[in-house]
């Protein structure tokens, strides 16, 4: 069987100390079932993780490199939605 | 026999079983038909390798003699080694790689649940790790055999062959000789003979569920558990042995 037959799949493992699933590579299988399984065989080799996402690559909505003048620009000159921005009366003391 | 020289015999045989097992797997290394499936085999090798290493070093120690695990692996001739014959035979092509891992993960899952039962300390802690192991590989094998069972015509063909062709040596997992008998009157040793008919149960719903035709009790080959193996162990020997043989004693 040829990868290219399979489907690409994207891998995200829960660690042992972690509250997050964080991406951790991809892997081509034949279905969700088996990509399940070849995460766990090559993802997990080390106690790497206590739980497996796995997500079909074609499935994700990803933002574009063309987008990003319109996507992110616009917030690099709104210093204001940071806690940071703001002074902290006196009054108010520790926060 | 006295029963700790019989203990000794029996814990080799599960050793030989799963280094050579662990060795023909391991023959898929770099050779897997994509690399998911490469790390995957390999895993199952390396779970097969570490019941290896359990099993030996239990022998030699119920042996009192100052032999090692490396020892009994590999100063060995294939006279010596007692492992079941389906363990033994090449690995030919994926299909018959994943036929004979379905027929001995079923057998393997039966018989781990029993082992848990024996009154051998140590048997017992290698199956309660084993057994974990064995679920995952019965996974593995399962699907793959309905995946190619009904999958195209030529991987449904390939099963078919595989299955047939492993068949026979299949019963032999099931022969209890003298020194068994006395193992399991002492609480010892699994019952393998009364595993058949929940063996053959699973394996042919698994067999049908995947398209294929369960095959007739035609043939028998038998013989590993005396030492009479088929012309492929000497060669897998040569393999595997090769290293230790020519650089005694050596270590990492």
């Amino acid at each position: 069987m040829a990868t290219q037959e399979l489907d690409l799949y994207e891998v995200f493992l829960r660690s042992r100390r972690g509250l997050d699933h964080k991406h951790v590579g991809s892997l081509h299988a034949e279905d969700h079932e088996q990509a399940l399984e070849y995460a766990r065989d090559v993802y997990t080799r080390r106690s790497e993780g206590v739980s497996i996402w796995v997500v079909r690559s074609g499935d994700i909505c990803a933002s574009q490199e063309d987008d990003s003048d319109s996507f992110f620009d616009p917030s690099d000159d709104k210093p204001y939605r940071h806690a940071t921005y703001y002074e902290l009366p006196k009054a108010v003391e520790n926060m | 026999m006295d029963l700790k020289q019989a203990t000794m015999q029996y814990v080799t045989r599960l050793a030989d079983d799963s280094i050579i097992l662990s060795h023909r797997i391991s023959e898929w290394c770099s050779n897997g038909p994509f690399l998911e499936e490469d790390l995957a085999l390999q895993n199952v090798a390396l779970d097969y390798l570490g019941r290896a290493r359990m099993y030996f070093t239990y022998a030699a120690e119920l042996e009192g003699e100052g032999r090692t695990e490396d020892d009994f692996a590999y100063l060995r001739d294939e006279r010596q080694y007692t492992n079941l014959l389906i363990n033994e035979l090449p690995r030919v092509d994926f299909a018959h790689t994943m036929a004979r891992q379905l027929f001995i993960d079923v057998f393997n899952t039966l018989y781990l649940e029993q082992q848990m039962q024996s009154k051998d300390v140590t048997l017992v802690a290698v199956a309660a790790k084993a057994t974990k192991e064995t679920r995952y590989h019965l996974r593995r094998s399962h699907e793959w055999t309905l995946r190619l069972g009904d999958g195209t015509e030529e991987s449904h063909q390939r099963m078919q062959k595989a299955v047939d062709s492993l068949w026979g040596y299949t019963h032999e997992m099931f022969d209890v000789d003298e020194m068994e008998q006395q193992l399991i009157e002492a609480g010892i040793a699994v019952d393998s003979a009364a595993l058949r008919p929940q063996w053959l149960e699973k394996v042919s719903a698994i067999l049908t569920e995947a398209t294929l035709t369960v095959p007739e009790d035609s043939w028998v080959v038998r013989g590993g558990r005396v030492g009479y193996h088929t012309e492929n162990l000497g060669h897998l020997l040569t393999e595997m042995q090769f290293l230790h043989r020519s650089n005694p004693g050596v270590t990492w």
